[in-house]
């Protein structure tokens, strides 16, 4: 433990490698790569930014480049481009009543900063004017998934019907029904629902991520995996798949499959997390996951000085499982319980409470599981 | 990471080109690193700043190969020093620290290379704290935050600037609990000395103690003991009004327009001179310095804030400065008193002294207060005076 804390120490801050600055031995020593140069999609990203900065009141060039630039930071999990998102909708920031198309993407901005209720204001207001609106209607869903509250994430899915595709409208559903209650009901609609061909790739790849992830909290191993194979087939570079599928393959005591799965994603904390709890199960990775680790240590360190709290359920799980520190991961974990409301968030502090033998918390976790439950069963009675 | 929320994305084309650098380089939001040491008016610093944020801004790699050399960074660091220093304002007791850059380096941090801009400067005043605008990429990333790390009399403390806290007082806070509260007194005394409007006008409230209005004419009071009491009340009650708005307006519960306010004070002046030509109120001049003393203190509010108030211990500062106000203004009673005292029974004093002296500074007062409501400097050497 003391050990743990000394090497925090030493590695804790922000500058890992070189703490001392320093002059460049040449001219030609390359610093940095940049991303824009070689991505297209990013290199577009930036010239749309100096078409905005020549008339920054435009409001389609604005959300345009805004909702690129949410895009650009799912696409690569870099928020810097969330940053980029927020200076497009400058003019509109903080205006009480925005134009609906900058009030969703400042909404959603919202919730990538876990500001749901901010994000859930921008949405109900949006929703007051245009009950109808897909967008703000799948966004609202998603948050109200992220915050448990599974009957009012189904009412906006079914609101949804008619208004876009039935996979869509499926999988918005199969989300909170399966946590709500019912998951054998929402993985066979959810698996009538890909049996049909057709659907944008993208929609697809979604709807196999989270059958994938309703069929492993379910205990099916052999339909997750082909799930997510399926789904990484669509798109390899989806941060989100790729933290899911690695998960699957660690549960499954798989740790070299899952290390080769996101082993070129370091740059990512979620998946950089990932490859360390992989390494941490091979031998011969012992010098990759020490440095893994510290690297891990280091960014939290960053992400706390900026006085962010995006990183809890992450560093929850890298003190629980990484430094052996359940009190610390458990105090974490308590507080994201208090914003986020996942299976990954809900895991991470059963854990933590085990580990600490805080048993309060787990009664209180079981409590909160039955009222959902219990919710759920009254919602679909009340439906028949 | 939260689950996505739209189903429909662009599917990216190329994969990055991972740099191959232990250690492993992180995504994180845009930060930058801000160390300024402070020793009396000399500053000392370190601004780290990431060379893909001040590429975003200034376009960096010169030959568009998608990579900064240090050459390229070299080629263009006159640009840099002077976008990042119009980003970033000092300011100790109202004036400026101008900063310049001595020295370029880089170093690595969890999410790449950093330019490092090793900085100094010195106060053109010195004061118990710094106000810090920080400004640095607000308009092409409101997420950017600025890490400062302020370090002074052996300690440090850390604070986080960014859009929604762009303005911050730091420092002062450090050393002893009674050197902190002795330097606000310090400035208390100063403040009220340099504030020729202050001043002005608790003389023209004090001319007239050391006589009595009788049947329409001044006459010499008759006991130091009468004209004590006299100045007495005067200052208790502009000194209890003053006290009440300072507090109000450096705890931020109350804030009036400074051009209102500074306004209204030179209009105290010429009022408070005028009545000892035209006497309207003769022996309830406590009752007007109260009244008036309510906007002085708004004024004082104003000086302390350019002083700024630390976090640590504010209202030990706050005290400091409203007792160094209150000796200051005890200062010019006893230096006033006795000498107005000895010279009241002459002519000299009620002609030109309370008559020619009350004109003076109405006209003084009057001018201030032409200057300051319609922002326009007619004497300059006036001007001065604040």
């Amino acid at each position: 433990m003391t050990r743990w804390l000394v090497l925090l120490l030493v590695l804790g801050s922000p500058c890992v490698a070189l703490c001392t600055p320093y002059v460049p031995a040449s001219d030609d020593v390359v610093l940095e790569r940049l991303p824009e140069r070689t991505d297209p999609s990013l290199k577009r990203l930036r010239t749309a930014r100096l078409q905005l900065a020549a008339e920054p009141r435009n409001l389609a060039l604005a959300t345009s480049l805004a909702r690129r630039a949410i895009e650009a930071s799912r696409e690569n999990g870099d928020p810097r481009y969330l940053g980029q998102a927020q200076a497009a909708l400058a003019p509109w920031w903080k205006d009480t009543n925005p134009p609906p198309g900058a009030r969703v993407l400042r909404a959603t901005i919202r919730q990538s900063q876990h500001d749901f209720d901010g994000a859930l204001a921008d949405l109900d207001a949006l929703l007051r004017e245009r009950p109808t609106d897909g967008q703000a209607l799948l966004t609202r869903a998603t948050i109200y998934t992220v915050r448990g509250r599974y009957q009012e994430a189904l009412r906006d899915c079914r609101a949804l019907i008619g208004r876009t595709t039935p996979l869509v409208v499926g999988t918005c559903m199969a989300g909170p029904s399966s946590l709500g209650g019912d998951a054998d009901g929402a993985y066979r609609s959810l698996s009538a629902l890909l049996a049909r061909p057709g659907e944008d790739p993208g929609v697809r790849e979604w709807a196999l991520t989270l059958a994938g992830e309703i069929a492993a909290r379910a205990g099916d191993a052999a339909e997750a995996e082909g799930h997510f194979r399926a789904a990484l087939a669509l798109d390899g570079r989806d941060a989100y798949l790729k933290g899911a599928y690695a998960d699957f393959l660690l549960d499954a005591g798989r740790p070299l499959e899952a290390l080769t799965l996101v082993k070129d994603d370091t740059r990512n904390d979620a998946l950089l997390l990932r490859v360390a709890l992989a390494e941490r199960g091979l031998a011969d990775r012992a010098g990759d996951f020490a440095a893994h680790r510290g690297d891990l240590a280091a960014r939290f360190d960053a992400a706390r000085q900026r006085g962010d709290s995006l990183h809890r359920r992450e560093e929850a799980r890298f003190r629980l499982a990484l430094l052996n520190d359940a009190p610390g991961a458990l105090a974490l974990a308590k507080l994201n319980w208090q914003v986020q409301r996942e299976p990954a968030d809900l895991r991470v502090l059963v854990d933590a409470a085990n580990a600490a033998g805080d048993k309060a918390t787990l009664a209180a976790v079981a409590d909160w599981e039955r009222s959902v439950r219990a919710e759920g069963a009254r919602a679909s009675a009340g439906r028949t | 990471m939260t689950r996505r929320v739209a189903p429909v994305r662009i599917v990216a084309i190329a994969a990055l080109l991972l740099a191959t650098i232990l250690p492993a380089q992180a995504h994180k939001p845009s930060d930058a690193y801000l160390t300024l040491a402070r020793d009396g008016t000399a500053l000392h610093g370190q601004w780290d700043v990431a060379l893909r944020d001040l590429d975003n801004v200034l376009g960096l790699d010169g030959n568009g190969d998608g990579e900064i050399t240090w050459g390229e960074l070299r080629a263009r660091q006159t640009d840099i020093d002077a976008y990042a220093l119009a980003h970033l304002r000092v300011t100790s007791a109202g004036q400026p620290c101008p900063l310049k850059v001595d020295a370029h380096l880089v170093d690595a941090h969890t999410d790449g290379t950093y330019a490092v801009m090793k900085l100094s400067g010195t106060c053109e005043a010195a004061g118990p704290t710094l106000a810090v605008d920080y400004t640095l990429f607000a308009d092409v990333d409101p997420q950017h935050r600025g890490l400062l790390n302020l370090v002074e009399g052996g300690a440090s403390r850390s604070h986080v600037f960014g859009t929604d806290a762009p303005h911050q007082v730091v420092g002062g806070g450090s050393g002893s609990a009674l050197g902190q509260f002795l330097t606000y007194v310090h400035e208390g005394i100063w403040h009220i000395w340099l504030g020729f409007d202050h001043i002005l006008f608790l003389i023209s409230l004090l001319l007239p103690a050391v006589l009595v209005r009788r049947s329409g004419t001044w006459q010499a009071a008759t006991s130091f003991r009468g004209s004590f009491v006299e100045v007495a009340k005067v200052v208790t009650a502009f000194t209890a009004a003053h006290s009440i708005t300072l507090t109000l307006a450096a705890l931020g519960l109350v804030a009036l327009p400074s051009r209102w306010v500074e306004s209204a004070i030179a209009l105290s002046v010429v009022l408070a001179a005028l009545n000892n030509l035209v006497p309207v109120v003769a022996n309830g001049r406590w009752i007007a310095a109260f009244a008036f003393g309510l906007l002085h203190g708004f004024g004082f509010a104003g000086a302390l804030q350019d002083l700024g108030l630390p976090t640590q211990g504010l209202a030990l500062s706050l005290a400091g400065f409203n007792i160094g106000v209150e000796l200051g203004q005890l200062a010019i009673v006893a230096a006033f008193l006795p000498l107005a005292f000895r010279l009241r029974a002459t002519s000299a004093y009620r002609r030109v002294i309370l008559m020619g002296g009350s004109a003076v500074i109405a006209a003084v007062a009057a001018v201030w207060l032409a200057e300051r409501a319609f922002d326009v400097p007619l004497f300059a050497a006036l001007a001065v005076a604040r």
